[in-house]
């Protein structure tokens, strides 16, 4: 990989970790709604680093612009701009949570630095030859409904359950 | 019958129950969107999902009947018959659980006919899991099912333990969603591929046996599935939230749920990973934990509820047992005991709903002092499930234990078949009060048992649950044998060989 490359993704790999961090250590729910925009941003970045700008693109104009316009309406509508009263577990917790944190990083640092095997790599610019052929739309709807159609369609189940149980839970007389 | 899963034809056929209990869905949701106001439109809502599942199973049955089987590796759904075994045991726990709700409903004002579209949603996911081949069939399956449980689950939303157990669900359920969905994602780093045949090739061909990435991915997923099925340690939010839930979605939690998580487990450690060897010991050490502190804690309960809860606990770790042998000794006494188990636990969930009001979280195991007098058929049954739980010979309980033992014995684990024993003996000790207050206590006051009624519809539930109970613990042949055909469909695939499957 190229040094700017290396150096892009670093930047982002930070952004997107500290975003996380920062959004769930907030006490304000609106605080970490926008900081969970900037974790979104990094991923986005992530994305085109891989050649995918397609997934890219959809990654900020679905969730960090409609989603979390979504977030941020609900945050608005109850009222809940205010700093809330923190629950993080105090220092010994957060000991705790650092450890298994740490331990998690070095033990994927490992498996980093040795990387997956050569058989299942994809042989580098296979993902921009596809798309000069199908162009980029087509690189990812093709195995979409070819592929993985039937997760697809499970997905639209998925999806009308949750409105099912959305509007269960939330209309007003039972 | 060989399907051809490229084409739309083998496809449809291949996906056909999943389908039919789908558009029955369907037009259940339209139905209810329409006429949700009366109790009359809660029953009919509820004799359209005993006709979905009816026909589903029918369907099943019918393609098990076709031999209906897939030339080389499946891609995303598996089409053998432990997906046709594992969609039985689902459909006739949802089924159970439909023919105790239709009353449940109607006593606790429960009007809300959704209820019904949201178990067919759940049956649905619970089919899928049974039945993926693929690592990401199988999570859209757990999401489907879990999303729908989670509203079930705080569907009385006037109680605030409901609900309180409905958002401890939610968040656990999602948090355990994400270790899954990690593991999921590094096993994929590893080996290139969701499908769980061919993963079980790559592990094998590329000798990914003691791969760091893809142990880390496996033991990610071994947790996601623990909480899941609520094995010690990971088994902390089940007691609030069986106790909170309404009891028949209780028992539909505890045993379909449960099943459906447990027969994915099966699945992915037994086709993808029969080389990494690694997560026998960790399943082991989870069903040693499990078996020791659910028997336990099991035996401080006074809320008959909660003793429930915590036995449900204690039998997730006997079932882990089965899964740590992962021979097809194993696979049969595994569908033995998730059978036995769904039909006992169902029974049992059954008649605490007749004795209860609001929940039943107040019904203190004391409090069925001399309910023998009063209502001798409902003592009955509630000392077989009893019996049957606690794996007391004559009862399907013990036999599928048993078969348990013989597998654990078979490859040599007398630890964990030891643990199971001496368990088994501790966990009389709250299964055995119950029937001893029942018969042999007399009554608080007079009248204490009046308002216990067991609607007519439940009855059949319950009766059917004990008959299943007795038959099973008698003549279990015919159980056996079909759990023993399916254990050789799922098999590990250790080369990459192209050969018919099907019996």
């Amino acid at each position: 990989m190229p040094p700017l490359t290396l150096t892009v993704f670093w930047a982002l790999a930070g952004m997107a970790i500290t975003g996380a961090t920062l959004c769930i250590t907030r006490r304000s729910p609106l605080a970490s709604a926008l900081w969970l925009v900037v974790t979104l941003f990094a991923l986005a970045g992530l994305f085109v680093l891989l050649d995918a700008q397609f997934i890219g693109v959809l990654q900020v104009l679905v969730y960090a612009g409609a989603i979390m316009v979504l977030f941020l309406f609900v945050i608005m509508l109850l009222n809940l701009g205010r700093p809330g009263p923190s629950d993080l577990k105090g220092p010994v917790g957060g000991a705790v949570a650092a450890l298994l944190a740490g331990t998690l990083l070095l033990q994927l640092g490992g498996v980093g630095s040795s990387g997956p095997p050569d058989v299942i790599r994809m042989p580098e610019g296979t993902v921009a030859a596809l798309q000069r052929e199908q162009g980029m739309v087509g690189a990812v709807a093709r195995p979409l409904f070819d592929t993985y159609l039937i997760p697809f369609e499970i997905t639209s189940i998925l999806l009308l359950a949750a409105i099912v149980g959305a509007v269960v839970l939330a209309k007003r007389k039972l | 019958m060989s399907l051809d899963l490229s084409i739309p034809r083998g496809l449809l056929l291949a996906l056909l129950p999943e389908l039919v209990l789908t558009g029955w869905a369907m037009i259940l949701l339209l139905f209810v969107a329409w006429r949700h106001r009366t109790t009359r439109d809660l029953r009919v809502a509820g004799g359209i999902t005993a006709v979905a599942l009816v026909t589903t199973a029918a369907t099943v049955w019918w393609l098990w009947w076709n031999q209906a089987g897939v030339a080389g590796i499946a891609q995303m759904v598996a089409v053998d018959d432990y997906r046709w075994v594992t969609d039985w045991l689902f459909l006739g726990a949802a089924g159970l659980t439909v023919l105790v709700s239709f009353e449940y409903l109607e006593r606790e004002r429960l009007l809300a006919p959704e209820y019904y579209v949201l178990l067919l949603f759940a049956v649905i996911g619970m089919m899928l899991m049974g039945g993926a081949e693929d690592l990401m069939v199988l999570f859209l399956g757990l999401e489907l099912m879990s999303i729908a449980v989670y509203v079930l689950a705080g569907f009385d939303r006037r109680n605030p333990r409901a609900a309180e157990a409905a958002l401890k669900y939610f968040l656990i359920g999602a948090f355990a969603s994400g270790f899954l969905l990690y593991g999921i994602a590094l096993i994929y780093g590893a080996t290139g591929t969701t499908n769980l045949s061919l993963v079980g090739v790559q592990v094998d061909s590329l000798r990914l046996g003691s791969d760091p990435m893809l142990l880390i991915g496996l033991g990610l997923l071994l947790v996601g599935f623990a909480f899941k099925v609520a094995a010690v340690p990971f088994h902390m939010w089940a007691p609030d939230v069986y106790d909170g839930a309404p009891t028949p979605v209780t028992a539909f939690m505890a045993t379909g749920v449960k099943a459906a998580a447990f027969a994915a487990l099966f699945r992915v450690l037994t086709e993808a990973f029969p080389q990494a060897g690694a997560w026998r010991e960790i399943v082991a050490g989870l069903a040693i934990l499990t078996m020791v502190a659910g028997n336990l804690v099991a035996l401080a309960q006074r809320s008959l509820k909660r003793m429930l809860a915590y036995s449900s606990i204690a039998h997730a770790g006997y079932l882990l047992v089965a899964v740590a042998t992962g021979t097809s000794a194993g696979t049969a006494a595994f569908l033995v005991y998730l059978v036995a188990y769904t039909l006992m636990t169902l029974g049992a969930f059954a008649l605490l709903a007749a004795k209860g009001r609001g929940g039943e979280s107040d019904v203190l195991i004391d409090d069925l002092a001399g309910l023998a007098s009063r209502r001798p058929w409902l003592a009955f049954a509630l000392a077989v499930c009893m019996l049957s739980l606690l794996g007391f010979p004559g009862t399907a309980g013990f036999i599928a234990k048993w078969y348990i033992l013989l597998a654990a014995a078979g490859v040599g684990e007398w630890l964990l078949a030891a643990i199971l024993v001496l368990t088994s003996v501790v966990s009389a000790g709250y299964y055995l009060p119950v029937i001893m207050v029942m018969y042999m206590k007399p009554e608080p006051f007079e009248q204490a048992h009046t308002g216990v009624k067991l609607g007519r519809l439940a009855g059949v539930a319950v009766a059917a649950a004990v008959a299943g109970i007795l038959y099973f613990g008698v003549r279990p042949n015919g159980l056996l044998d079909l759990a023993k055909e399916t254990g050789v469909g799922v098999k590990p695939v250790p080369t990459f060989t192209v050969e018919p499957s099907g019996r």
